[in-house]
């Protein structure tokens, strides 16, 4: 398509060229305008035969090359928004609500919240999150942020390193992914409760409200179905930079593959930075269920009521 | 101050690749990595061109925009070089470049990319003009012995130019006017879009 336009501005070219050199003594100057003006003329993607055994070659020209540089800047813009937007967010939060606690006060009893494979799965997957996090930011940011302070010998060790990192725990990552979702999907499906909690606003704008919830709310049913999705998502196109030009052959495919890969690991930091915000500083008795696995049995009856009725059940059905 | 440019004539291009294999030969470049190519579009074809590609030395470089470790410089020439020491091979300027010019060995794991290798226009890199660590890294360095690079030194058409953009850009338009047709100077409008008006 592009080619054909191209090939008929070379047609009219030619013609208004020999056009001039049948009227005998154009003025050079004319030519030289005709000539700028083709020359001016943006050509799309121009592609050949090349006799070197490298298909992706014979791709002469792809300007879009440019559109693809412009999205970087972007992509830049589009994370600084979502980070900074997060972090105010949870600032004024924590300003407006402050820590919430239990309300009935920690009760000293406690009831295991997560199982040891559990804890496990989250925190691989949160470790090798945050690393992967930390050295794809650097790539967006760190010529900014960090080359000026460590210098370029030093700035390019970090993200050689960063860059070994994120291809190796990618694999770790994407194992916890397959493990929660395996685990927990079950806990995570939406329903009438669900409705019930966000109708309420999840119980977390004012104190004493504790709408009911399983073992999973559905703020944190929103975390896990963003974890898996934007997760598999991101998972899914950083394979194929990893493996560049195999799964997707051209260059459009590659673009398209890293910007997708950007905005998604950017949309999910953003949500990660709540998800951290919730589960420690900004709530008395939450970290306890992913560090010790035990939470208090007052906080779970304020956040999990339906769950801790599920539980108590199950011991007396146990008991008999 | 010259501005250096590359022109390929592919009215005059005969496809015969010399400038390929000068410059693989002039650079020891390895297996698997091209810094010139000739690309033959409408192959056989009514209006069948050859162009041979590399590096433009763009005027505005997309590279230099998006390389993460800022590894590229321009020289006062308006040639674009970079430091294989501090590029970290992610590949970024080869989605950015509009010409396809920057090129990896494959080294380690997956798919993963090494130092990445391109066209200096002859003119080496960071290191001093001439040293074996220069030559090792980028080739030689013919610019700095006032010589022009050699792909368009040895082309026996004299279809691909190289050298000052005033001066190649007469001897095109000269061209163009004598003969009465030209189908372009391919890639200036991508890559000099913004600097000077030819």
């Amino acid at each position: 398509m592009t080619f054909i336009s191209r090939l008929a501005g070379v047609a009219m070219a030619l013609a208004l060229l020999i056009g001039g050199a049948a009227s005998a003594q154009t003025p050079p100057a004319a030519n030289d305008a005709l000539l700028l003006q083709y020359l001016k003329q943006a050509p799309g993607d121009v592609s050949g035969r090349v006799t070197i055994p490298d298909p992706k070659s014979a791709l002469l020209i792809q300007p879009e090359g440019r559109s693809w540089r412009a999205s970087q800047n972007q992509i830049a813009t589009f994370g600084a928004v979502v980070i900074l937007g997060f972090l105010a967010l949870v600032g004024g939060f924590y300003m407006m609500r402050g820590k919430i606690r239990i309300e009935k006060g920690p009760s000293g009893k406690t009831i295991t919240r997560f199982q040891g494979i559990e804890r496990f799965a989250h925190w691989l997957t949160a470790s090798s999150f945050v690393v992967l996090a930390i050295s794809g930011l650097n790539l967006i940011y760190g010529k900014s942020l960090l080359l000026p302070i460590l210098g370029p010998e030093a700035f390019t060790t970090f993200s050689v390193y960063g860059k070994l990192f994120h291809n190796f725990l990618s694999f770790p990552f994407c194992l916890g992914l397959v493990l929660m979702l395996v685990m927990w999907v079950s806990h995570n499906l939406p329903n009438a409760t669900d409705i019930e909690w966000f109708k309420q606003g999840g119980g977390l704008l004012k104190k004493g409200s504790h709408p009911p919830a399983g073992k999973f709310n559905g703020g944190q049913k929103i975390i896990f179905w963003a974890t898996i999705l934007i997760g598999g998502g991101i998972a899914v196109t950083g394979y194929i930079l990893m493996f560049p030009f195999t799964a997707v052959p051209d260059m459009a495919g590659m673009q398209l593959a890293q910007v997708l890969h950007s905005v998604l690991s950017l949309g999910l930091i953003g949500v990660i930075i709540g998800h951290i915000y919730i589960g420690s500083i900004g709530m008395e008795g939450a970290f306890d269920a992913m560090g010790k696995g035990e939470v208090d049995v007052n906080w779970a009856k304020e956040h999990h009521s339906l769950w801790v009725k599920e539980q108590e059940a199950k011991a007396r059905s146990g008991a008999d | 101050m010259a501005r250096m440019k590359f022109l390929c004539d592919s009215d005059r291009c005969i496809e015969c690749n010399a400038c390929v294999t000068a410059c693989k030969n002039e650079h020891e470049v390895p297996w698997g990595i091209n810094r010139r190519r000739v690309v033959t579009i409408n192959d056989g074809k009514p209006g069948e061109r050859s162009i041979s590609m590399a590096c433009m030395h763009c005027t505005d470089a997309p590279c230099m925009a998006v390389c993460p470790v800022d590894c590229f410089y321009k020289t006062d020439e308006g040639v674009v070089l970079h430091s294989k020491d501090l590029c970290i091979g992610c590949g970024y300027c080869f989605y950015a470049c509009p010409f396809g010019a920057p090129q990896y060995p494959q080294v380690g794991n997956f798919g993963s990319r090494g130092k990445m290798d391109k066209c200096t226009f002859c003119a080496g890199g960071p290191e001093a003009d001439g040293t074996a660590e220069e030559y090792e890294k980028y080739g030689s360095n013919r610019l700095a012995e006032g010589k022009l690079p050699l792909c368009a030194e040895m082309c026996s058409t004299k279809a691909l130019l190289a050298g000052d953009d005033a001066i190649i850009a007469d001897i095109y338009r000269e061209r163009v006017t004598r003969r009465g047709y030209g189908s372009g100077a391919w890639g200036w409008s991508t890559a000099y879009k913004t600097g000077s008006a030819t």
